[in-house]
């Protein structure tokens, strides 16, 4: 994993997500302070804190499935506002992965893979199929793609779920937790098919506690807190040297045992 | 990159959303006005609101309370208010309240109905806050002093008023000293009940009640040795050697020896709201016990009692409730031996008790269902013989879960008694409301007894159902 | 293997009827078995007895009497010299057709009421909460009395309807005046609806003294065969998309194949609606409704719709916002999102208490003998019973009639249920 870190460096100067002084409330409650964040294509980042800090407010932000209400969020030179065709062509363009996997129980493997290639992109469903299987393949379960999702085990689900979104050819993946609702013989599957997903150049932000992940993957790690980015630092720095008080306390508490 | 290193220095603030984004403008813009459709949606709520409180608002601002007569109640309207006013005649209810509530059951005896219902409350206390002593001496003063207020306000003689306040009193003692002893009253409650409510001879009810104490002490002595069932058969048999045998001859020489009696209300003077309680509080009380058996029973490994149970549940939730009440006044007779004869208000209670438990028993079902395998196996690892893991470790769980659909059972019983009017009963709805609406004084009046009867269900069938919400969410955080 | 040792043969001792578990269960079931039949034999017994004192026994023969009594409503022709059992089967259609307007315009309702209780309006949400409470803590009965009641006393007579010359003069209303452009009459004896007519009907014929219509028959056929088309015609849409990707529109060719073909069969047949006139006293043309059937239909659809919303409210919150979010995050559209994803899930849930709903709407058709309106349970149930004095018969008969609607329709909601089982480990 070491030589890995060297091998993903970014390659591009080409911005990929552009969130400047937004603002976000819940009723009257402040969740997200001020934040501005730059993402370049190839990137990737993970994001931490403690809970109810508003990092996965955040990257739901990203792909409009919650409303900021002030500052300017610019995904692949599409500024979201409340016109649905950019929002379209964003969500399009951006995959996300949940905590809770939400794939569609109602639906087999194949076709929780195939109905957002069909339906959105209008791909014939032969190709969809293939496309389907493909990556079916590259997160190792090809041989579940009939089954229905409440035949397969928690690791198995979340990787359904990131081939699901590989589908639609995303250039950018959204992680929100996508390894806290997992057992832990699980977790090692799905942070592999996510390191791999790095390893080909995907731009990431992953929000997760997997520190390990953090330190071999990432470029750059945000530490939010009380809705607002505190420190953000590369990966060996924020580790070894972290500046904030808050960090401090943070990493101590999720390190020290 | 330069901007990879950033700390904050200084935490921000929280801020107010911007002036759009709060207030009432904000709430208005999300709740009512968010987009096309939600604005016509508002407006052409607000125009239904408005049409139905013009119609009916004038109606009744002009509300008659005191008159004869529906024709009486019309001048005084047209003459407060001018021709082609019309307004709410609440002058019948003032009139005819107590028929509604009671039925034709005799004036100076409306305090047993009004004693029972109080005693129905306080043996509802152990059952809703068993042992818990201040809750349930509240409880208890609080209907005490309703109780009180309502004597009064019915008129009743004096030497009965201080006889129900002065047992009530001692209810309060006793909840305050001992709560968990309530719980005996709850047991004696039933035949306490049927004495004040028909009257006659306290001694026959003591009598029964004395059945019942022999079946409990053969049941103890019993089971240890045979089981439970066995136990409870045995026990049965030697209560209805009682019963059939030894039991009238023992009351009667109790009646001459030492009279004391109530006057006998016959089963047909029985009826509005009266009527309803009755017969939905002994279904509810008798269904429970029954549904739970008749739960068990479908649960059970035992092929033939599995097949009885399913055949009794499917046959009872597939026929309408009338076809059953029609069934207690044509063919319960039938069945029984000859020369039978009881009154049909015990003949429909002892049909809706079987119909009522054939719904619980699915309920109850649907609980253990939800219980997970695992509270059986352990029940079984503990070395719990069957009867003893229902009763410390399924039936709690299960009862719990099933508390919504119990009392949506309830609910759906006691607005069903309105249909033991179709039998020839005397139920709020459709039979007082015909005697009143066929007086001629009262000819032609619809809105005011439906919507005063209406409204008195409502109360009813609301707060229970609130009540059991309360509940679920009660006993929801109990889990966490 | 041999660690399961068998008992010991032949050492079998009475005692273990009681104490062994292999034996246990069927002395018990033995037990209850003689119990049983002991029980059905009493009750056999006693109600040969009571049968005999009454010089009475059990025969169905009367079915085949003359009934003589009449029936306002009946959907197969029937007079009072026809049989009680013909009498039974205008009372049982009477009830199914109850029940089919009763479900059919709840459902409606109920589906309606269910998603505005969930709308982010807040006016029209509590609305549709206030209703829900107030209809279904209320008896049936009340509303089905009530809405006969007010049918029968606050609408005006038909004469009432009457324009004359001295109204026109003075320029007054008449007292009762007619509905949607004067072709929907409500008096106070009963609802005057336009009647359809056909100037060239294709005649009826009989099956087992049933008439059939053929223009009727004709014009189901055609229905079915433009939803078979439609069918087809989906089909073939999505065999495209699935080659190209593109799906073709659809909806205006499904529209004109669903009406296309029955508006012109209507056409050809000389449809045209015959309108309610007041004549005399009374209203003439049309077809007339009684009111027991009106208040009987509305009263069953606003308090059934209340449950049906409260299953279709449970259904929808059932289906985790989880659900949604990523079919948006995969860039589904809303409606998309609700027709793929939400709704296959949620009609899961909804279904199984909506089908037992519609079997409590044919159950509840009964309390319709309230306002005397004929259906089994007052043909069978009531006069029937009555004039032959069968209570045994006509009640067993009714109930099994009735239990056999309510397996029925349990039967189709356990094939449903089995077929959308979602599958799991």
């Amino acid at each position: 994993m070491a030589d890995a870190q060297t091998k993903m460096a970014v390659s591009s100067d080409e911005v990929a997500i552009q969130v400047s002084a937004m603002n976000k409330w819940y009723g009257t409650f402040h969740v997200l302070r001020d934040i501005n964040m730059t993402v370049m294509r190839g990137e990737r980042i993970v994001i931490c804190g403690p809970s109810g800090s508003g990092k996965s407010t955040l990257i739901r932000c990203v792909n409009r499935l919650e409303e900021h209400q002030q500052g300017q969020i610019i995904v692949d030179g599409t500024e979201l506002t409340s016109d649905l065709k950019n929002i379209d062509k964003v969500r399009s363009e951006v995959g996300m992965v949940f905590q809770h996997f939400n794939l569609f129980p109602h639906l087999t493997i194949l076709e929780n893979l195939t109905l957002a290639p069909i339906w959105v992109r209008k791909v014939p469903k032969k190709e969809a199929e293939e496309t389907a299987m493909y990556f079916l393949h590259k997160v190792k379960i090809p041989e579940q793609a009939l089954k229905y999702p409440g035949q397969l085990s928690g690791g198995q689900q979340q990787r359904v779920a990131i081939a699901r979104s590989l589908c639609m050819k995303p250039r950018i993946m959204l992680f929100d937790e996508p390894t806290s609702a997992l057992d832990p013989e699980m977790i090692k599957e799905v942070l592999d098919t996510m390191i791999q997903l790095a390893e080909d150049g995907m731009t990431m932000i992953c929000v997760t506690h997997e520190m390990g992940f953090a330190q071999a993957v990432a470029n750059r790690v945000i530490f939010m807190d009380q809705g607002q980015i505190v420190e953000q630092n590369a990966p060996k720095e924020f580790f070894s040297n972290p500046q904030s008080e808050r960090t401090k306390l943070f990493l101590s508490q999720i390190l020290g045992h | 990159m330069s901007e990879t290193s950033f700390v904050r220095s200084e935490m921000l603030a929280q801020k107010l959303p911007p002036v759009t984004e709060r207030g009432i403008i904000k709430w208005l813009r999300e709740n009512l006005f968010s987009g096309w459709f939600n604005s016509v949606l508002t407006i052409l709520a607000i125009l239904a609101l408005y049409s139905l409180i013009r119609g009916f608002l004038p109606w009744l601002q002009n509300s008659v309370w005191n008159a004869g007569s529906l024709r009486e109640c019309r001048d005084i309207v047209i003459a407060q208010s001018g021709e082609g006013a019309t307004g709410a005649c609440w002058a019948m209810v003032r009139v005819r309240w107590n028929q509604f509530i009671f039925g034709l059951y005799p004036v100076p005896e409306y305090w047993r109905p009004t004693t029972a219902m109080a005693l129905l409350l306080v043996s509802l206390a152990p059952v809703l806050y068993y042992g818990l002593r201040r809750p349930t001496t509240k409880m208890v003063g609080a209907v005490t002093i309703g109780l009180l207020v309502a004597l009064i306000g019915l008129g009743t003689d004096a030497l009965h008023i201080a006889a129900s306040v002065a047992v009530m009193l001692a209810l309060v003692a006793v909840a305050w000293l001992a709560p968990k002893k309530l719980v005996w009253l709850t047991l004696v409650f039933p035949l306490i009940s049927f004495f004040l409510l028909w009257g006659g001879s306290i001694w026959g009810p003591v009598g029964t009640l004395i059945g019942f104490a022999i079946w409990a002490g053969v049941f103890t002595a019993a089971q240890r040795s045979f089981g439970v069932v066995v136990g409870a058969a045995i026990g049965l048999l030697v209560a209805s050697l009682w019963w059939g045998f030894v039991q009238s001859v023992v009351t009667g020489a109790l009646q001459s020896a030492m009279p004391f009696e109530l006057l006998y209300v016959r089963s047909d003077d029985f009826g509005g709201f009266l009527l309803a309680f009755v017969i939905g509080i002994a279904a509810i009380a008798a269904s429970l016990p029954i549904g739970i058996l008749l739960a068990l029973g479908r649960q059970s490994d035992m092929l033939l009692i599995r097949t009885l149970c399913v055949g009794f549940i499917e046959f009872f939730r597939g026929v309408p409730l009338i076809t059953v009440l029609f069934s207690a006044n044509f063919l319960l007779l039938y069945f029984l031996p000859r020369g039978t004869n009881f009154d049909l208000i015990l003949r429909v209670i002892i049909v809706v008790i079987i119909f009522a438990s054939a719904y619980i028993a699915e309920v109850v079902r649907g609980g253990l269902a939800a219980l997970p395998r695992g509270q059986y196996e352990a029940a079984d690892a503990l070395g719990l013989d069957y009867w003893q893991a229902q009763r410390l470790i399924i039936m709690p769980q299960a009862l719990k879960i099933s508390i919504p659909g119990i009392v949506s059972s309830f609910i759906g019983l006691f607005k069903d008694t309105t249909l033991v009017a179709l039998v020839g009963l005397m139920d709020p709805l459709q039979g007082v409301t015909k005697i009143v609406r066929s007086d001629t004084a009262w000819k032609g009046i619809y809105w005011e007894p439906y919507i005063f009867v209406g409204a008195i269900f409502f109360v009813v069938c609301f707060s229970m159902s609130r009540y059991s919400m309360y509940l679920e969410g009660k006993l929801k955080t109990d889990h966490r | 293997m041999t660690l399961a040792v068998d008992a010991p043969k032949g050492s079998f001792r009475i005692s273990q009827l009681i104490y062994d578990t292999r034996y246990r269960s069927y002395t018990i079931q033995f037990i209850v078995l003689l119990l049983f039949f002991a029980l059905l034999i009493w009750l056999a017994n006693n109600t040969i007895e009571n049968l005999a004192d009454r010089d009475k026994d059990i025969n169905f023969r009367f079915l085949f009497n003359r009934a003589g009594y009449d029936i306002g409503q009946q959907l197969i022709p029937y007079t009072n010299d026809d049989t009680h059992l013909r009498a039974l089967f205008v009372g049982l259609l009477n009830t199914l057709v109850v029940a089919f307007f009763a479900c059919i315009f709840a459902t409606l309702l109920g589906v309606t009421v269910g998603i505005l209780r969930l709308s982010k309006n807040w006016l029209v949400a509590r609305m549709m909460t206030v209703y829900v409470e107030v209809f279904r803590n209320v008896p049936l009965l009340l509303w089905i009395i009530l809405a006969f009641v007010i049918l029968g006393e606050t609408r005006p007579g038909p004469k009432e309807f009457k324009v004359t010359d001295e109204m026109i003069a003075a320029g007054t209303e008449p007292a009762g005046t007619m509905w949607f452009w004067n072709s929907v009459a409500v008096t106070n004896r009963g609802t005057d609806l336009p009647a359809p007519l056909l100037d060239r009907p294709l005649g009826v014929f009989e099956v087992a003294t049933v008439p059939i219509n053929l223009s009727v028959l004709v014009t189901i056929a055609v229905i079915i065969g433009s939803i078979l088309f439609n069918r087809a015609l989906l089909a073939r849409a999505k065999a495209v998309q699935e080659t190209t990707g593109d799906r073709p529109t659809t909806w205006w060719k499904s529209l004109l194949i669903l009406f296309g073909p029955v508006i012109a069969l209507l056409l050809a047949l000389g449809f045209h609606l015959e309108y309610p006139e007041l004549k005399g006293f009374n209203f003439q043309g049309g077809i007339a409704i009684a009111h027991s059937f009106t208040a009987l239909v509305l009263a069953l659809t606003i308090y059934s719709a209340t449950y049906i919303a409260e299953s279709v409210r449970a259904g929808i919150l059932a289906i985790g916002r989880g659900q949604s979010e990523a079919a948006f995050a995969l860039g589904l559209r809303p409606n998309r999102t609700m027709n793929l994803v939400i709704l296959p899930q949620a009609l899961r849930v909804i279904i199984p208490p909506m089908i037992s709903q519609y079997l409590n709407i044919t159950k509840n058709t009964t309390l319709g003998m309230a306002i005397s309106y004929l259906d089994l349970k007052g043909t069978l149930g009531g006069i029937t019973l009555n004039q032959t004095g069968r209570e045994l018969e006509c009640m067993l008969l009714m109930m099994m009639i009735y239990l056999t609607l309510s397996l029925m329709i349990s039967a189709v909601m356990n094939v449903y249920n089995r077929s959308v089982k979602l599958k799991e480990r």
